[in-house]
């Protein structure tokens, strides 16, 4: 009897991974649970430019890989630390943030997309990296993706209440004992783990969105910290399923049609929740 | 056995000397209050002294397992975090309910616990940083111009909750004030701090006479006291001293 059902587990399971449909589903859901409440730290520490500067390196990382004929993973995780990790050293030296976000994030993209061209032999379908190619997900993906994803939220919720602490206030968290400086690089880190694991998914052009709309449509009907980040997971995993639903029945790019059904989530909160001004007296 | 010690704590920003030569030790049950102007580097030796940033000269020795209840002068809270009070308080470290509601009794914000911080008013959401201090169960408890924008009436039953909170926790205070004249009737030490330690002292208690009166009005049951300031040098506009001798 137990072999029975072991085998009727082992048949949906081969079914499940063979479909490419079912693939893509499972990867963009373990993306979905990662970038929520991820995605809630870019919202909260105001790291939306961070976020593209890091996820535009991708693209540099691409072009790094093919070169060097590592895994596109490996290659796009090491980029996006970097760039990381440069932008926190050099912020607050002559240029405000912005500024220098801003030359970071569409310098390196520039430069990976000229970098991708100098490559001999290789004719690379760019679209893909930059939007995203779902539906190509493979099952070693789909486990280099779920792992990705298992370790950012490990990582959130260990360091949950000394990551909220240290964005509430960072002399009230050092006066706690938290490292600051540590916590900020450790979060830093696991972007760059995301920036890695969702460019096959929604593409280096919309993995900032992954991260910030689904928060920013969580925000309103939220109380708490964890209150938001579970719906933001919640809104990103209706996000890709709807866009997945989309792509499919109206042959419409996948990670677009994600973003825009996170947009229209962000939409309806926004609108249902909207305030209207009081009277002055 | 001190809490917290500075030795020759000093803090340079490029050229500019912002601290030079602090020495200061905190025993447990001590009330610190920490006097200065504007500028004279009260907030960076607060900052010190909690952990957040570190001196450029001079050490800092801190007990073993010391913990610090930070009062932040300001918390900027991001509108874009949803947060209640009942979760703030909850970010401290103790979960106990119970715990949870005499501290918010204490400090009179039991009717706030479901509200959201951004909603508070200035005096609520300063009341709300102090119940999250206490639920630390500080052995220190630091407070960064805690009386800022308070009236005197206020300022005294202030000063007369912190004094309940020692007695409670059995832990030292110390207070950062701009008020350079009048401090906490219980402080045991007062320091003048102007880039240096200027002078430093206890407080004199505030005679019955008329005058004071006046200038204390209603607070009969003395949490203010003057402070009298022995210094035997000037600040110059730059900052530097001039010695009254010389």
């Amino acid at each position: 009897m137990n072999m029975i059902i072991d085998m009727i587990k082992q048949g949906i399971a081969k079914v499940i991974l063979d479909d490419f449909l079912w693939r893509s589903a499972l990867a963009g859901i373990a993306l979905a649970l990662a970038s929520g409440p991820l995605g809630c730290f870019v919202v909260w520490r105001r790291m939306a430019y961070f976020g593209d500067a890091t996820a535009h390196a991708a693209i540099l990382g691409v072009a790094l890989s093919l070169a060097f004929s590592i895994s596109v993973f490996i290659g796009v995780m090491v980029a996006a630390l970097a760039m990381a990790f440069m932008i926190l050293s050099l912020s607050g030296r002559m240029f405000a943030v912005d500024t220098l976000l801003g030359v970071a994030a569409h310098g390196a993209l520039a430069l990976g997309l000229v970098a991708i061209t100098f490559i001999p032999g290789v004719r690379v379908d760019l679209s893909a990296y930059l939007f995203g190619d779902i539906l190509a997900v493979g099952r070693i993906d789909l486990l280099v993706i779920c792992m990705g994803s298992a370790l950012v939220l490990l990582v959130l919720w260990l360091r949950w209440e000394r990551l909220l602490l240290l964005t509430l206030n960072v002399d009230l968290a050092a006066a706690r004992g938290v490292d600051t400086r540590r916590e900020s690089m450790i979060l830093v880190g696991i972007l760059a783990v995301l920036v890695a694991v969702a460019i096959k998914i929604v593409g280096a052009l919309l993995i900032t969105a992954m991260l910030i709309i689904p928060a920013a449509a969580a925000r309103p009907i939220s109380r708490t910290p964890e209150w938001m980040a579970g719906v933001a997971v919640t809104a990103a995993v209706i996000a890709v399923v709807g866009g997945l639903s989309a792509s499919f029945y109206w042959d419409t790019p996948t990670g677009p049609s994600i973003v825009v059904v996170a947009s229209v989530l962000f939409a309806a909160a926004t609108l249902l929740t909207i305030r209207r001004p009081k009277p002055k007296h | 056995m001190s809490l917290i010690q500075t030795q020759g704590v000093g803090v340079r920003v490029g050229s500019r000397r912002i601290l030079d030569g602090v020495d200061l030790s905190i025993r447990r049950r001590e009330i610190v209050t920490v006097v200065g102007p504007n500028g004279s580097g009260k907030t960076t030796l607060l900052k010190i002294l909690i952990g957040a940033q570190a001196p450029s000269e001079g050490a800092v020795l801190r007990q073993a397992g010391l913990k610090i209840g930070y009062v932040p002068q300001r918390l900027a809270i991001d509108q874009a975090m949803p947060l209640t009070v009942s979760r703030w308080l909850s970010l401290s470290g103790s979960n106990g309910g119970e715990k949870h509601s005499k501290v918010a009794d204490q400090v009179g914000i039991t009717n706030l616990l479901g509200q959201q911080m951004t909603s508070l008013s200035g005096g609520e959401f300063q009341r709300a940083l102090l119940a999250h201090a206490l639920l630390v169960r500080p052995d220190l408890l630091v407070l960064d111009e805690p009386t800022q924008g308070l009236d005197q009436p206020a300022v005294a039953s202030f000063y007369r909750l912190i004094e309940g909170v020692r007695e409670d926790l059995d832990c030292a205070v110390l207070m950062v004030s701009h008020d350079l004249h009048v401090v906490m009737r219980s402080s045991d030490h007062v320091i003048c701090l102007n880039g240096h330690v200027c002078c430093q002292g206890t407080p004199t208690r505030v005679s019955a006479a008329p005058e004071y009166q006046a200038l204390f009005g209603q607070d009969t049951e003395g949490a203010l006291a003057l402070y009298r300031h022995e210094h035997d040098h000037r600040h110059d506009q730059a900052g530097n001293c001039e010695s009254d001798t010389g």
